[in-house]
């Protein structure tokens, strides 16, 4: 159900399929409106445009404008879902799910983990708002980290064969990036979404209170840290349902034994 | 922040929803829906790595 959820996501934010094949990208007023997840408007199936991409677009003009129709969907979208894009609605996020179902060795707890999270906070103030600000017309998050904009690359050159000479060094420096976090995405679960996402970092801080939140019933939790062991994002969501890490996997919820944890919308009635 | 009853979570919820609304009109009043179409229908060379 869940990842049906997300493969549906996907396939919306990405319908324009023949893009694939044409290596030409959509360019119909649909753009006009940025889509919840991470999701490269230069993807030939993208029917969306990037929000990460739109404002730091608007941050390094030439000419300064507050960015407030991007601003605004992000935190509209933040306060009707939270981090639940990431867990539903985020297609790089769906990627690393696929990744991770391949058999290999895994690890998801080690020591550096609770550092690593502070991250993507500093990617969100650095690259997507600092230097962008400070350097005009350089989306820093886009051009040196994006994975997902690499992952566009690759299907544009692919398809279009007049991109692939203009592939340089930048492209192959994102390619590592890209292959690092693909590789990394094998071992441990949604490694960019922990450690690395802008996207994840703003709309973790709706979490508490976005529409669609997590309900614990503390008369029926019997503290047995069933949650906490299915958590992947290494949280205790008897202590804290709505961390600003947790990206509404659901886990929790299905391994509840005595369904104290519930999400969504409403809160179930006692 | 956690121990907020859900009564005042809703209301900093529609609060923020208020805002996004407004910040979104405010955004299309100054034809900035139209800026992120032209950026979103070329492709972005930064993005897929030619620079």
């Amino acid at each position: 159900m869940h990842m049906g959820i997300q493969a549906v996501a996907a396939l919306i934010q990405n319908a324009n399929l023949k893009g694939f094949f044409t290596g030409k990208i959509y360019k119909g007023d649909l753009k006009k409106v940025c889509v919840p997840g991470l999701n490269c408007y230069s993807c030939p199936g993208a029917v969306g445009a990037c929000p990460i991409g739109s404002l730091q677009s608007f941050l390094s003009g030439l000419k300064f404008r507050f960015p407030y129709y991007v601003v605004g969907i992000l935190i509209f979208v933040g306060a009707l879902l939270g981090r639940a894009v990431c867990g539903f609605l985020c297609p790089f996020g769906f990627l690393q799910d696929l990744i991770y179902m391949i058999p290999f060795f895994k690890k998801n707890q080690f020591v550096l983990d609770k550092y690593l999270r502070y991250l993507k906070y500093l990617v969100l103030l650095v690259l997507v708002i600092l230097l962008p600000l400070c350097i005009p017309l350089t989306p820093a998050f886009c051009k040196y980290v994006c994975p997902s904009g690499t992952v566009s690359g690759i299907f544009l050159a692919l398809a279009d064969k007049t991109i692939r000479p203009q592939l340089g060094a930048l492209f192959h420096w994102k390619l590592i990036v890209l292959l690092i976090v693909l590789v990394s995405a094998l071992i441990a679960w949604r490694p960019f979404c922990k450690y690395i996402c802008p996207l994840g970092a703003f709309y973790g801080f709706f979490n508490k209170f976005a529409l669609f939140r997590m309900h614990l019933d503390t008369e029926k939790c019997v503290h047995c840290h069933a949650c906490e062991k299915a958590c992947r994002m290494n949280i205790d969501p008897s202590k804290n349902p709505n961390s600003m890490e947790c990206v509404r996997c659901g886990d929790c919820v299905r391994n509840c034994p005595t369904k104290a944890l519930t999400q969504g919308f409403i809160p179930p009635k006692k | 922040m956690s121990k907020m009853p859900d009564k005042k979570k809703n209301i900093l919820t529609c609060c923020f929803l208020v805002l996004g609304v407004a910040l979104i009109l405010t955004g299309i009043f100054q034809d900035q829906a139209k800026m992120v179409l032209v950026k979103a229908a070329r492709i972005c060379m930064e993005c897929v790595g030619i620079g």
